[in-house]
């Protein structure tokens, strides 16, 4: 598994239409409390979807095709994405598919629109990511669901009676399917260990990862005040009468004493990894409409960005946090463009240690030249750039659809802000990272 | 939702068994009915009367039924199967127009003679008989269905025996055969409410034996005629309580129960129904032979009468909304507040696409909460609660008025408040759309005096609660073309709601001829007389409920903006509203909503002192007349078209006691001489206010 080279894509782009992104908008990402909040990830979809359907010029009917990452898919919901279509009134013809690339499905989805358009076979397309890890399912132990299956089987009272005392107290225990989805099955490492392991490697020193934490939280909380975020977030209702309108795990009062109190969650009790400097477990559901230049004719449509291009890279999945130093290697080598070019950045939180990993090794010279063949240094990223209005740590982390608000979000920050160019990227659990290279229009 | 492809197939799917091959010989000139044999040996008969989209049991369909099984008592099949031709269902029942016309006792008594003698033999038929029954399956349709000795269900089945809302009771034989079918306490309730059932429920109840697919017919008929099916059998809970004594104590029981619901002395169906069973109950013959007499009697009485007098209003009104070429399928709704949020749900709840608009979305979530709760009272499984709330859009930002296709402005009742709304929406309808106002005070031509294009521009006043209030009143307004009185009709049908077209006029009709009948009960109040009293001698009128509480209900705050809307613009003398209730309703006596107005409420029930006086003698005429006077006005002034839609109008937007068939049948019943004598009299003891209308004079 060890590569001292990264590979790179050389193949020229050729001559392809441009992908516009159009409009997006996601629900309030509300923080996992215990039990099953009130949406489904169906639910969440359909909420967030219909205002921004509402509000196109054209009829949900438009669409050639919708694409919905999630990762916790329900039983009762196969392939949510024809399932929120449907429910979103697109009609009997609408195609949709489900993608799941773990912590990438919500930028998967935008990248499998973005390339069908640019190839010419889609026009308009409806690219989301959801999740309501609230509902992830409670699962019966292995060796219980034999005991079942054997006591079904058993043909007389007698056998059965021998089954009963076969009987153990943790049959009735369920697992947390939660954790087993938070393991890589290859390393055997939890996310959040993948993080301790990256914070020896770069020295990152636990106060810095409090500090990158409180910031995260700060600045999502003016966002909120300054309503920097209002035309993304839709309310959400329930129908039990209740309201949802606002993210709801920032902690605007928090501190770096504060969260310098709190112990270790994922390597007791010497690790520096907590649930104050980790992303959170949220529900939450996001989408982006990309549309192909006869669309924009066609609908008369103001676009908000171009989608210039994407990368996906791969590495060692026990350091999996790191992997988006590679995606931006690869998307700004393919575009010729220079880390100082970038105006904005979206590097999704899921763990402070991880994002300021990445930073460093954007800084690291060895690192640059062993691992990605460049005589200088990939960068520094001003941190007054990156992540402006918080990320995943305040926010949360609704797996499958972090990546969609990631994309979402920049582009309209860039626009906010008045600048041009950024790039959006999140590590994947399983070694992974997806970046994407947005321009406003 | 079912697509374009699937509703194109679904017009393939109904099982004709040998009728499919269309080269089976009609040997037969009967109109109505179909019969074929298939290769078993078993007979097919398809209900499918001619020149009808529905089936009813009319005097030619009995008795060419008769002629049916007399054909098949002749060579008896291996078995029978009844099924209906028509999309809509197995059969709506009798035809009820033939009930208005028969007035004499001996001719009803014959002719439920000859309908018993047919359905006898339906029953008597030595082969299995099976009955198949898709939508709707009400009155006597399901009586055919019960002389048979199985019934199968589709899935859209709808079961029921509503006679009791006609004023009647079955007469094709159901009281005796369902009593001994099923639990006869649940056919007895069944009976009594008028309910229907789905086929879910009819099969848990023993009505039906199995609840089948289209696409099982062929097998499940099989399994019938081959003994396989198992037919719905009593137990002994059942025969127990069809003894003698569990029948009185059962008797007592439901006469109690009845009679909270309908006075007796106005309603006699349910006691006669209930004295069927507990003198009869015992011998299913017998039952069945009393019923005769039973009906035929009932049949003949003024409630009856009046009742399907009613039912004729409420057809007429039905026919008012006929689909035009245009459905409204997206409506938007401007202001969530109690009206407009319940409109919103229902029009949601009624498979219409809704965006709901306020400016407080706290006041659209309740909107969600109640339109769940509306589905979860109406018996909606998960699934479809979810796609009517799917349905329900809340629309902070006002974006739904592009693309709906009719706007309902529901916003308070201020011209300026209104006028706003519609200079913002107005420019962005779509070409066709239709702008609707649900005020119930302010005359159209004002609101519709900001508009470019007033001829979209059309009231629609609903009734609170909107799920249970049928009536919409239609406000026309000088400048509406044709095609949005037609749309606006058609849409109130869309929703299975009446429409009344009326015209602008202060308080339009409901609450102009409610207000003189309120305003007179605060009247007597401030001389004295017990609210208890007003409201018990009300009701033993007739009416569901007495002006004081009624009052209360619709809120005091409510009550008085309407009686000073109509004091100030109606050029006729109303009663004068006392001081003290202004005083009150200021500060904060409002009625059922506060807790507290000229009643306590407690649990939404009025706390009534049940030793109230008695009513003195003209207390009844002094609160009826007023409003027999203030609908004859109406009429004059040509506010509604006539007496019928006006006693449809004011029977489903007030509850006025349908049994009297209306305040112009009462009236008419009375004698206008009576009437204009009466209302001359109040004049002079109690003012001006009584002055008879000068339409009573007109022959009308």
């Amino acid at each position: 598994m060890s590569q001292t080279r990264s590979k790179t894509n050389r193949v020229a782009p050729a001559a392809k239409r441009p992908v516009y992104l159009i409009d997006g908008a996601r629900t309030p990402f509300l923080k996992v409390r215990g039990k099953p909040g009130p949406f489904s990830p169906v639910d969440l979809a359909v909420q967030c979807g219909r205002p921004l359907l509402l509000r196109q010029p054209f009829p949900a009917e438009a669409f050639d095709q919708v694409i919905l990452g999630c990762v916790n898919v329900l039983a009762n919901e196969m392939n949510p994405a024809r399932v929120a279509a449907l429910r979103l009134g697109m009609g009997e013809k609408m195609r949709a598919y489900t993608v799941q690339i773990n912590c990438g499905s919500g930028m998967q989805s935008i990248d499998s629109a973005f390339r069908s358009i640019r190839e010419g076979s889609r026009e308009l397309v409806l690219a989301g990511g959801t999740e309501a890890l609230s509902h992830a399912p409670m699962q019966v132990k292995q060796d219980a669901v034999e005991w079942l299956a054997s006591m079904r089987g058993a043909d007389s009272l007698l056998e059965r009676a021998r089954q009963l005392t076969d009987v153990k107290a943790d049959y009735f225990m369920p697992v947390v399917s939660l954790k087993q989805g938070l393991t890589d099955p290859i390393v055997g490492l939890s996310m959040g260990e993948t993080a301790e392991v990256l914070g020896q490697l770069f020295s990152i020193k636990r106060e810095d990862a409090d500090q990158y934490a409180v910031i995260s939280h700060q600045r999502l909380a003016r966002a909120q005040q300054e309503t920097n975020l209002d035309n993304e977030v839709t309310p959400a209702f329930s129908s039990e009468g209740e309201i949802f309108t606002k993210d709801d795990g920032v902690r605007s009062d928090t501190s770096v004493e504060a969260l310098a109190r709190l112990e270790p969650v994922f390597e007791r009790p010497y690790g520096q990894v907590t649930a104050g400097n980790s992303s959170q477990v949220t529900d939450g559901a996001s989408w982006v409409i990309l549309a192909s230049e006869t669309a924009v004719k066609k609908h008369k449509l103001e676009p908000r960005a171009v989608i210039r291009d994407s990368a996906w890279s791969a590495i060692d999945p026990g350091i999996m946090g790191l992997t988006p130093v590679l995606a931006i290697d690869m998307l700004l080598k393919n575009n010729r463009l220079r880390s100082e070019k970038i105006d904005l950045w979206e590097i999704n939180e899921a763990f402070a240690v991880q994002v300021l990993a990445c930073l460093k090794a954007m800084e690291d010279a060895d690192f640059c030249a062993t691992i990605l063949d460049r005589k200088q240094p990939l960068g520094t990223i001003d941190r007054s750039t990156l992540n402006v209005d918080g990320g995943a740590i305040s926010l949360g982390h609704p797996v499958g659809t972090s990546g969609n608000r990631i994309v979402l979000h920049l582009v309209n920050a860039l626009r906010r802000h008045g600048v041009k160019r950024g790039i959006a990227t999140e590590c994947i659990g399983g070694g992974q990272a997806g970046a994407m290279l947005i321009e406003t229009t | 939702m079912t697509g374009p492809i699937l509703s194109h197939l679904n017009s393939r799917a109904m099982e004709l068994g040998p009728l499919a091959d269309s080269t089976v010989n009609q040997e037969h000139s009967w109109q109505n009915w179909k019969l074929a044999f298939d290769d078993k040996e078993i007979a097919w008969l398809f209900f499918d009367m001619q020149n009808s989209s529905i089936n009813v049991l009319s005097q030619e369909t009995i008795v060419e039924l008769g002629e049916v099984i007399g054909h098949l008592e002749l060579q008896i099949p291996k078995g029978l199967i009844i099924r209906s031709a028509k999309a809509s269902g197995f059969c709506a029942g009798a035809d009820i127009t033939q009930f208005q016309e028969l007035n004499d006792e001996k001719e009803v008594l014959v002719r439920l003679q000859e309908a018993h003698a047919i359905a006898d033999r339906l029953a008597a038929l030595s082969c299995p008989t099976v009955a198949l029954i898709h939508g709707a399956c009400l009155g006597g349709g399901l009586e055919v269905a019960l002389c048979c000795d199985y019934r199968l269900a589709l899935p859209d089945a709808k079961l029921g025996l509503p006679e009791i809302r006609l004023g009647l009771h079955p007469g094709l034989g159901g009281t005796a055969r369902l009593t001994h079918l099923i639990d006869p306490l649940e056919a007895m309730t069944l009976m009594l409410t008028g309910k229907t059932l789905d086929a879910r429920r009819s099969k848990q109840k023993g009505l039906v034996d199995a609840v089948i697919e289209e696409r099982h017919v062929v097998n499940a008929v099989r399994a019938a005629f081959e003994g396989r099916l198992k037919a719905h059998e009593g137990g002994i809970k059942d025969r127990l309580l069809t003894t003698g004594p569990a029948r009185q104590i059962e008797a007592r029981q439901m006469r109690a129960k009845s009679s909270e619901k309908a006075a007796p002395e106005h309603y006699p169906a349910p006691e006669a129904l209930i004295r069927l069973w507990e003198e009869h109950g015992g011998d299913s013959k017998q039952m069945r032979q009393a019923e005769i007499v039973s009906f035929a009697s009932l049949l003949t009485g003024d409630t009856a009468q009046n009742l399907i007098r009613v039912f004729f209003l409420s057809e007429k009104m039905k026919k008012l909304a006929k689909a035009t070429d245009q459905k409204i399928v997206r409506v938007h709704v401007v202001g969530a507040g109690a009206m407009g949020g319940d409109i919103a749900g229902w029009c949601a709840f009624q498979g219409l696409h809704v965006t709901l608009h306020d400016p407080q979305i706290e006041t659209i979530a309740d909107v969600i909460r109640r339109t769940a709760e509306l589905c979860e009272k109406k018996h909606r499984s998960a699934s479809e609660t979810r796609d009517v709330l799917d349905r329900l859009i809340p629309d902070p930002d006002n974006l739904g008025v592009d693309k709906a296709d009719l706007v309902i402005e529901a916003v308070p009742e201020k011209l300026d408040i209104k006028h706003q709304v519609y200079k913002e929406i107005e420019p962005r309808l779509k070409q066709g759309a239709l702008l609707a106002t649900n005020t119930s005070s302010i005359p159209l031509k004002e609101l519709a005096s900001v508009l470019e294009k007033p001829g979209r521009f059309i009231g629609l006043h609903f009734f609170n609660p909107v799920a249970k209030m049928q009536l919409v009143e239609v406000v026309d307004q000088a400048r509406a073309t044709k095609t949005t009185r037609a749309q606006a009709n058609a849409f109130v049908g869309q929703i299975s709601r009446f429409p009344a077209p009326v015209k602008s006029a202060p308080g339009f009709l409901v609450n102009r001829v409610l207000m003189p009948y309120l305003l007179e009960a605060i009247l007597l109040i401030d001389e004295g007389v017990a609210a208890e009293t007003i409201d018990r001698t009300v009701e033993k009128y007739g009416m569901p409920m007495g002006p004081v509480e009624l009052a209360d209900h619709v809120g005091l705050d409510i009550c008085l903006d309407v009686a000073e809307m109509l004091a100030e613009r109606l050029d006729q003398p109303l009663p004068k509203l006392p001081d003290w209730f202004r005083s009150r309703v200021e500060s904060g006596d409002l009625g059922r909503k506060s807790g507290q107005g000229f009643y306590s409420w407690k649990n939404d029930k009025p706390q009534k002192n049940k030793d109230a006086e008695e009513p003195g003698d003209d207390l009844l005429d002094r609160l009826l007349l007023p409003m027999l006077n203030a609908c004859m006005t109406c009429l004059r002034k040509g506010i509604i078209a006539d007496k019928e839609l006006l006693d449809g109008a004011v029977i489903f937007g007030t509850g006025f006691a349908p049994f009297r068939g209306g305040p112009m049948h009462y009236a008419r019943s009375q004698g206008y001489v009576k009437i204009i004598e009466r209302l001359e009299k109040l004049s002079a003891k109690y003012g001006k206010r009584f002055k008879p209308d000068p339409g009573w004079t007109e022959d009308r």
